[in-house]
This record gives C-alpha cells, sequence and structure tokens, in this order.
C-alpha cells in the first residue's frame, strides 16, 4: 500500500458510509459525572431506543435523564412546544429537583427547527433552575463530540471576570474565605476532608501562575490523578469542566489558561477562546505515559515551569509495562474509527511498538490536534515506522475490503463490525471501551494495554483448538 | 411531548430493518442521520451475529440537508446493488427523515432503473405505529410485493404440495426466543406429518415467496407479526391460517386441533386425528401436565401474580398460570394498546383485572401496590422486581442479551411447556423452601417499602438534608431515603429537612 511507505502523515477523507454513535450517548456519561444534574434529550422514539438498547443505560435506577419524546402533534407543530417543555420541566423539578437540566438537542429538533435557545432562558425564569442547551445531533456531530456540545455550551454558564477578580484579592488577603470560593480553590474529587487537610500548606505546595482550568470529562480517581501529576510540579489546577456538580463550574475568563484532556473538545476549546478570552495551551492528550509526559511539560513550559523527574517517571511506567509490551511489539493495528480518540491511541500503540496501518476517524481538527499529531509523527520517525494513513469519515465497506488485504493483527471497532470481524478471524476491541475505561494519565496505561492485549492474551489461549474462522465462506480468512 | 425513561416497543424502523435483515440476500438502507444506525449493533451483539448486518445508512448530514438527499441515496442503493447482488433492497427512512418530507418513493424507482435487484420503499408511519406493528406491515408489503411481481411474470404457483404443509410466518432476529421456538414448531409439525413449506422472514428468500400459497395453510405463532400477512393470503387465495399460539399444554392442544379441522376440511384422501398424539405429549411426553399435578406446583396454590408483556406472551402467559397451575393473575397486562380488545378478551375470567398501558411507571405502582409473589414481564418488569424485591420470571419483549441462550430454550410446543414450567418454579420462592419457611416460622421480614415507585407526592427535600443524605453510603442510600420519605408522608410532612431524617431514624429504630 502506497500509503504505507510515505514518511509524513496523509489525510483522506472519505466520506464513506460509517457507522458510529449518536453523539447523544454523551449523557450516559455525563449524567454520572455531574452529579447534580438532569440530562432531557428532546428526540423521537429513535433517539430514546437507542439510549435504552444500544448504550443499555436507561434501565438503571433512578436515572437522572429521561426523554422528551416528539410526537406527531409536535412535529405538526399543533401542540405548543414552549409550554409542553415547561411542562416536562416542572414535572422534572418536582420528581428530582436538579441544580441544572441540559436539553440535549437531536436531529429532529434541528429539522422542526425548535428554538431551545430562545425558549430556555423564559423556561429558566419560570421554574427557577438553570437549563443548558446543548445540539448534540447527528447531522453535525459524532459520538463523543455530543460532550463537546455540552461542555460548550456551559462554558457560558462558568462564572466570569468578576469572580476571577474575587479570587486574586481573596489570595492577596486572608486564606479564611476559601469558603466563599470554594468553587474555584477546591481541588475537585478531592472529599472535602482532603481538600481541607491540603489548603493551609497550598501556597508552599504551588508556584505563582495565571489560573489553569483543565476541561474534558474523566472519572473522579483520573481527575485526582492528574492534578496531583500536575502539583507534583507545584502546578495548581484551579478547576475542571465538568466539575462534579453543576454549582461548583470554574471561573474562566481573560488571563486563564485552558487545557484539553481529550481530543473531541474543538468547539469547547474554541468557545473558552473567543468567548471568554481565555490562553489555550495546545499539548498532545494525556494517554499513554508519552502522551502524558508531553502534556505534563507542555503545561509546564507554558508557566516557566522546569519539569522535575518527569522522563523518570514516564520510563518508570515503561518498565511497568514490559509484560503487556512484549505481547504487542512488531503486530499491527487498523482504527475503523469511532470515537475520536484513534489519533492519540495510535500515538501511544506506535510507542508500545505496533504498527499503526491506518487511523479511520469520524472527524478530524488539525487545529485542535495538532501537536497531538505533531507527536504522533514524531514517534513514527522515531520507532522508524510507516506513517499510517489518516482516513477521515471512513467508509466501513471499503474499511473492511481493506482489513481483508491487510489481516491487522488487531481491529478496534465499532460494536456493530466486532462479531462479524471476530467470526472472520480477525482480533477485535471494541472502540467504545477506550471510551468508558479509565485511560488517561501515567497510572492507566496500563489499562489500555490491558484492553489491547485482550484478544491477543485470548488467541494465545485458543490457539491450536484450529477454529480460527466461524463463517462458511470464510470471506476474510484468506 | 411525552416525558419517558423506557419503551417496550422500539421506533416503527427497527421493525422494518429486523424484517428486511432476516430474509436472505436483503439489503436495507437507511436514510438517517449518523447514530440512527444502531440496529446494526443490536443485532451483532444482543444475537451474536456472525455475518455484517446487512443495513446500511446513507448518512443524511448538514451538507445533504442543504443540497438534498436524492442523489446519495440514489448511489447508495445503485452501490449496494453491485457490491452484494441483493435480491431486494428496502430503504427505509427513521422517525428523522420521515419529517423531511423528502419523495423516497421517487428515489426508490429512479434507483430500480439501474439496479439488477428489487427496491421498495417500506411504507409505514414512522409517528403512527411502533416497531411491532411496522414488522408485520413491512412482511406484509414484502410478501403483497413479490406475489404481485409473480403473478405479473405468470409463475406463480397455486398447486398445493402432495402432503399436508404449512408456512410458519413471523419468526424474524431479535425476536424473542424466536430461533428456539422456529425450532420446536417445526418439530411439532413434522410429527403431526406436516411439511414445512416456507418459514418467513428469518432464513427465507423471497424468491420463494411465490411459492407460499402451495402450503395448505399458514401459522402465525405471535400474533405481532405475520398477522397482516396471513390475512393477506387468506384474502387473496383463500388461504387459512391459524393464529391460536402453540404456549402452554391446553393452548398447544387447540393449536393442534385448529390444525386438524383445516386439513379435513381439504377434498383431499387425507384424514387426520391428531387426539392420541394430543394425549399422549400431554400425559406423558411435556413435563408440565405432570409438574402441574404435582406437590411443588400445589404449594404455589393461589400465589399472587403480575403478567405483562407483548399481547402473545402476556396472554399466553395469565392462561397457563391461572388454568394450568392454578396462580392466581392479579394482573394481566400489555404493552400493544393497537391490540388491546383482543387481549382483554383473551384473558377475561383468568385475571383480577387487566392494564394497558406502554408506560413502564404504571406497571411499576401496580406491582408496588398489588405485591405479588411474583412477576412474568419484560426486562422492564424484572428491573422493577429487583427494587422491590419481587422475583420476575422474563417472558417478553424487549429483548435483552440473555434472552439469545445458547442452550435450547423455546417457549412454544411441548418443549416450551416444560421451559415454561422451570420458569414459573423457579421464579417463585421455590415450594419446599417456602413450605419449610411457614412451618418452622421462619419467614422473609423485607416488605415493600412504599407503594409508589414514582414520587409524585411532591415532598422536597431541603438542601442540607439532602447533603446529609450524600454522606450516607450509595448502598443504603436508596433505602434509607426511602425510609424517610415514608415516616414522611405517614406524618404529613412535605418538607424533609435533617430533623425529620433523625425523627424517621429513631422510629424505626424504635
Amino acid at each position: 500500500m502506497s500509503a504505507m511507505t510515505s514518511d509524513t502523515l496523509t489525510f483522506e477523507c472519505e466520506t464513506g458510509n460509517y457507522h458510529t454513535f449518536c453523539p447523544i450517548s454523551c449523557v450516559a456519561w455525563l449524567y454520572q459525572k455531574i452529579e447534580d444534574s438532569f440530562f432531557l434529550v428532546i428526540g423521537t422514539k429513535t433517539c430514546g431506543y437507542f439510549l435504552q438498547n444500544a448504550l443499555g443505560v436507561m434501565i438503571f435506577a433512578e436515572p437522572r435523564y429521561a426523554m422528551a419524546e416528539l410526537e406527531e402533534g409536535d412535529i405538526s407543530a399543533q401542540l405548543n412546544d414552549y409550554q409542553e417543555l415547561k411542562r416536562l420541566c416542572t414535572q422534572i423539578k418536582q420528581d428530582r429537583n436538579p441544580s441544572v437540566i441540559v436539553w440535549i438537542g437531536t436531529c429532529t429538533t434541528e429539522i422542526i427547527k425548535m428554538d431551545l435557545e430562545g425558549m430556555a432562558p423564559k423556561i429558566e425564569q419560570e421554574i427557577k433552575i438553570p437549563i443548558v442547551v446543548a445540539r448534540a445531533n447527528g447531522l453535525d456531530y459524532a459520538f463523543t463530540q455530543g460532550e463537546d456540545t455540552v461542555l460548550a455550551a456551559m462554558v457560558e454558564r462558568c462564572p466570569g471576570e468578576t469572580k476571577l477578580s474575587e479570587q486574586s484579592q481573596d489570595k492577596g488577603s486572608s486564606k479564611q474565605n476559601f469558603s466563599s470560593t470554594k468553587g474555584l480553590f477546591s481541588i475537585l474529587n478531592f472529599n472535602k476532608k482532603a481538600a481541607a487537610d491540603t489548603q493551609p500548606q497550598e501556597a508552599e505546595d504551588y508556584i505563582d501562575h495565571p489560573p489553569l482550568v483543565l476541561f474534558g470529562s474523566l472519572p473522579g480517581p483520573v481527575v485526582s490523578q492528574l492534578t496531583l501529576e500536575l502539583k507534583r510540579q507545584k502546578i495548581k489546577v484551579s478547576g475542571w469542566l465538568p466539575s462534579q456538580r453543576y454549582t461548583d463550574l470554574p471561573a474562566v475568563g481573560k488571563g486563564v489558561y485552558v487545557c484539553g484532556v481529550n481530543p473531541f473538545l474543538s468547539r469547547t476549546a474554541t468557545i473558552l477562546m473567543r468567548r471568554r478570552k481565555c490562553k489555550l495551551i495546545g499539548a498532545p492528550f494525556p494517554i499513554g505515559p508519552d502522551g502524558t509526559r508531553a502534556w505534563v511539560e507542555k503545561i509546564c513550559s507554558v508557566f516557566n515551569v522546569e519539569p522535575i523527574g518527569l522522563a523518570e517517571r514516564e520510563n518508570k511506567i515503561w518498565e511497568g509495562l514490559e509484560d503487556y509490551l512484549q505481547l504487542v511489539r512488531g503486530k499491527s493495528v487498523f482504527f475503523m474509527g469511532d470515537n475520536l480518540l484513534e489519533v492519540s491511541l495510535a500515538r501511544f500503540l506506535t510507542r508500545c511498538g505496533m504498527i499503526v496501518y491506518e487511523i479511520g476517524i469520524p472527524y478530524m481538527d488539525k487545529r485542535y490536534q495538532a501537536a497531538e499529531l505533531a507527536l504522533l509523527e514524531k514517534t513514527c520517525q522515531e520507532m522508524g515506522v510507516p506513517m499510517p494513513r489518516i482516513v477521515e469519515k471512513p467508509d466501513n465497506y471499503n474499511q473492511i475490503q481493506r482489513i481483508r488485504e491487510l489481516q491487522p493483527d488487531l481491529a478496534i471497532t465499532g460494536m456493530a463490525h466486532a462479531n462479524p470481524l471476530e467470526a472472520r478471524g480477525i482480533s477485535t476491541k471494541w472502540s467504545v471501551e477506550f471510551t468508558f475505561a479509565q485511560i488517561h494519565g501515567f497510572t492507566n496505561a496500563r489499562d489500555i494495554l490491558e484492553l489491547v492485549t485482550r484478544p491477543l492474551r485470548r488467541n494465545n489461549s485458543l490457539e491450536g483448538l484450529g477454529w480460527t474462522s466461524l463463517v462458511k465462506e470464510g470471506v476474510l480468512s484468506n | 411531548m411525552k416525558l419517558a425513561y423506557w419503551m417496550y416497543a422500539g421506533p416503527a424502523h427497527i421493525g422494518t430493518l429486523r424484517v428486511a435483515s432476516s430474509f436472505k440476500n436483503v439489503h436495507a438502507i437507511m436514510h438517517a442521520p449518523l447514530g440512527d444506525d444502531y440496529f446494526n449493533v443490536m443485532r451483532s451483539m444482543l444475537e451474536r451475529e456472525r455475518d455484517f448486518t446487512p443495513v446500511t445508512a446513507s448518512i443524511v448530514d448538514r451538507h445533504v440537508l442543504a443540497r438534498g438527499s436524492q442523489n446519495k441515496v440514489v448511489e447508495n442503493i445503485t452501490r449496494k446493488d453491485k457490491e452484494e447482488r441483493p435480491d431486494l433492497i428496502v430503504l427505509t427512512p427513521t422517525c428523522t427523515s420521515s419529517i423531511l418530507q423528502e419523495d423516497l418513493q421517487n428515489f426508490v424507482d429512479r434507483a430500480s432503473m439501474d439496479s439488477e435487484s428489487d427496491v421498495i420503499l417500506a411504507d409505514v408511519n414512522h409517528y403512527r405505529v411502533n416497531e411491532l406493528q411496522a414488522a408485520d406491515r413491512t412482511l406484509e408489503q414484502v410478501v403483497r410485493f413479490y406475489i404481485e411481481k409473480s403473478k405479473k411474470q405468470g409463475d406463480l404457483n397455486l398447486t398445493k404440495t402432495e402432503k399436508p404443509s404449512a408456512n410458519i410466518l413471523g419468526i424474524f432476529t431479535l425476536g424473542f426466543h424466536n430461533q428456539h421456538d422456529c425450532r420446536e414448531l417445526k418439530r411439532l409439525l413434522q410429527e403431526l406429518g406436516i411439511e414445512i413449506n416456507e418459514v418467513i422472514p428469518e432464513g427465507g428468500s423471497v424468491n420463494n415467496l411465490k411459492n407460499l400459497p402451495r402450503a395448505w395453510f399458514n401459522l402465525v405463532p405471535y400474533r405481532e407479526v405475520g398477522l397482516m400477512t396471513a390475512i393477506y393470503l387468506e384474502k387473496e387465495f383463500g388461504m387459512p391460517y391459524v393464529s391460536t399460539t402453540p404456549m402452554g399444554v391446553v393452548d398447544t392442544a387447540t393449536c393442534i386441533r385448529e390444525i386438524e379441522k383445516i386439513l379435513n376440511s381439504f377434498d383431499k384422501d387425507v384424514v387426520v386425528d391428531f387426539e392420541s398424539y394430543i394425549d399422549k405429549q400431554t400425559r406423558f411426553v411435556s413435563q408440565a401436565a405432570w409438574f402441574s399435578r404435582s406437590i411443588d406446583c400445589q404449594n404455589l396454590t393461589g400465589k399472587k401474580a403480575v403478567v405483562f408483556g407483548d399481547a402473545t406472551h402476556a396472554a399466553s402467559m395469565t392462561k397457563i398460570l391461572a388454568r394450568e397451575m392454578g396462580i392466581n393473575v392479579a394482573c394481566a397486562g400489555t404493552y400493544c394498546k393497537h391490540d388491546a380488545d383482543w387481549f382483554k378478551e383473551q384473558v377475561q375470567g383468568y385475571c383480577d383485572e387487566v392494564l394497558i398501558t406502554d408506560d413502564h411507571t404504571e406497571v411499576g405502582d401496580l406491582i408496588a401496590r398489588i405485591e405479588p409473589s411474583a412477576i412474568f414481564g419484560t426486562q422492564m418488569e424484572r428491573h422493577i422486581g429487583k427494587r422491590l424485591n419481587i422475583p420476575c420470571g422474563v417472558i417478553s419483549a424487549p429483548v435483552h442479551i440473555q434472552n439469545f441462550p445458547l442452550g435450547y430454550r423455546p417457549f412454544l410446543g411441548y418443549e416450551g411447556t416444560n421451559q415454561i414450567a422451570d420458569l414459573v418454579y423457579n421464579s417463585f420462592t421455590l415450594g419446599m423452601e417456602d413450605h419449610l419457611l411457614e412451618i418452622f416460622g421462619g419467614h422473609d421480614t423485607k416488605e415493600v417499602i412504599t407503594k409508589s415507585l414514582s414520587t409524585e407526592e411532591g415532598l422536597t427535600w431541603t438542601s442540607d438534608a439532602q447533603a446529609e443524605l450524600s454522606k450516607i453510603p450509595g448502598f443504603v442510600r436508596g433505602k434509607i431515603k426511602r425510609n424517610t420519605e415514608k415516616f414522611a408522608r405517614e406524618n404529613n410532612i412535605s418538607e424533609i429537612n435533617i430533623e425529620v431524617m433523625y425523627a424517621a431514624k429513631e422510629s424505626l429504630n424504635a
């Protein structure tokens, strides 16, 4: 394949028929992340059945999200959407009393041009609960980008300049005022007691630098790990977007530095820069020890901090991964493209010694991912492997033909293709697992490899049974 | 607008796709935005399907919206025609894209000019019918299309097969134990000396649809899907059909007797008598009739149960519990609102009350109120049961990966009666165990804490009480919350603060 011998990254846009999850799936992790929230997906039966079936999450007890199911009367505008939404939100307030209701607009609200942004402020006034509107629709976005739309909408609700000046005053005057700005000072996901314990020493622990806000939804323990990683370099994280509670959204404004932890948050980054005049730190993403080190280094360089012990830390982590690395070295991998984490994962796996044939990705923002792409290129050069081709909006049918040709050792695919590929002797891993697993930071590199090597280890244990192909035609077996 | 947390039946296009992808060598094209094609995931994951799901989404995005979708849809149809060489391509929109009101029929007409395959547009209203109704309709549409095509070509074969034969209509992908039921039905018919003419749509070929009229009769095991086709074939060719679901010992016999009647009505030399077969199966082959007489089942007498599911399974299950096991069905219900009349008529006399709803909270509240010893329902009722600590046997779709066991678990026919008896027996506190508990005075002290699952009473928690609640470890938090709310309700307190919480705790300890 010509693309495989290229020495720079090649980009293609296949604009094909590809399968990925709908962006409304972000409610599945965001409702758990933002504990005092309620997500209302305004869409059709199709949307609801997706959440219920493909994600299998709706059944869990006391969900903090629901569907506002649009019926024929809503579509044909016989019913007043303002009255209807107000009725539902009032009911949600009575049943669940959340701190915020997030309206998730869908393809349907786009097509019937429902003015969600116009209605939200009025209903918010009437029911006295903030309403955030995110357009996580499949016309414009793919899978994880749903999180991007929600976070971008939440930026508008973050406390702004006034809160920031309060912060700097507090900083100067007294430490007793911590409680009044707890949203800014508490390090999220440490429980309150731990935060209280660490506060007195904070002044010595950190150097003086402009506030740093990190954006991207990560599970609590990972938030703590990354926060701690920066604390080791005496850099203080002022807040996370999103925070564990809506009421603790971080203050953002002029002079605040922001840095993303997920590769699919280009819109949030843009809004933070344009609307709030924040300064974006463009770094590779903290996935894998190499990425995490590059991420920390980049933040350090912005604040003129000489990183301490990072190289040692990275090496140590790599040493700890050796047992897994032996399994993956020299093996090939094919990303069909699903969750926009592909470039970061490909870069890490290349560093692990794997050969990446193709990186399918639903959407590629070359500016927001610039640092990550540069690191991928550098990694390929250093490891002496060909540059992978990056295929935006891939065509799944064509990809399957390419997989048949290339016979990769592993295909990272959406759920719809996993079983059929396995039946044809191609080992697969679900891409969604990387969306839901804890993969960020130094410590979790092992978890990524645990996932990646599972099919390879499974193959080792089934080796010799002689039933790799389980379809009659053997379409992909030779 | 409707506030929904859970759906018993999916949207219409799912029904259409289930029928289309069940046929051999039929490809479906969805006209839909990105992410609406999760049907592929359901089929591949739930059924552990080995083959690529023959469904392609022709993606509607901003770009397509601005330019219109005609070229893209037509291109995708002709492309699939070349790539996969299917016999038939079915085009379907989803709820979303149907609002665009594009002239899809026109796209289909244009695409069929350049395609070897037949191309049709699934004709369903995406806002008026659900998954099951759409599946029923699509199956009928496909059958009608091919019957009419054959009529035009003059190759329709109306001669009946020499030996008695049947078509089985309505076995399809993602159906509740459909594969196992199909195997059981084939065995049953074979034992009755009846040949299988066609099984559709699962594994059937559209090119064989012209042979449908050769069968002596049609068997529709589930009335949700296949009934429209059976009625069409009856109208068109005078083909009789049997739509009594052979589920449970009694109804299996009824079904066989109906088949007997039909076979004997033909002017052929065949005269059949299935009574001895029924008797042998009932008394000696099936274990279910013996189970009804056994001491285990005796202990189930008068136990209260709630049944909920699709019309077919809920009605059959109600009759089995009441008639064959002496269990008191306190309520029988279905989410098939379109089939309410039939359902009511079927369960009349076998249950105390009937519930027709597609709102799971209503079902949950009813179960909480009745406090049955067991529930027989869908995955949703199993979930409700977990919360209320009431055992639940799953008897109906919507399907779950658990409904695709690798082993043989039919619900129909005589083997089905055994499976159901096992399910019933295992769902109740085991007969003997329960009996001993009563004899020796041990008993279950767990009780339903509230009589309702939803919180329409309008209790509010103050923020300090909420904060206090959040400090309680997760695994007991729900219980404390319910106990406090129960206490508040009993004492007519509408606002719960920390004091109320402590008072509730103290009252429980006292």
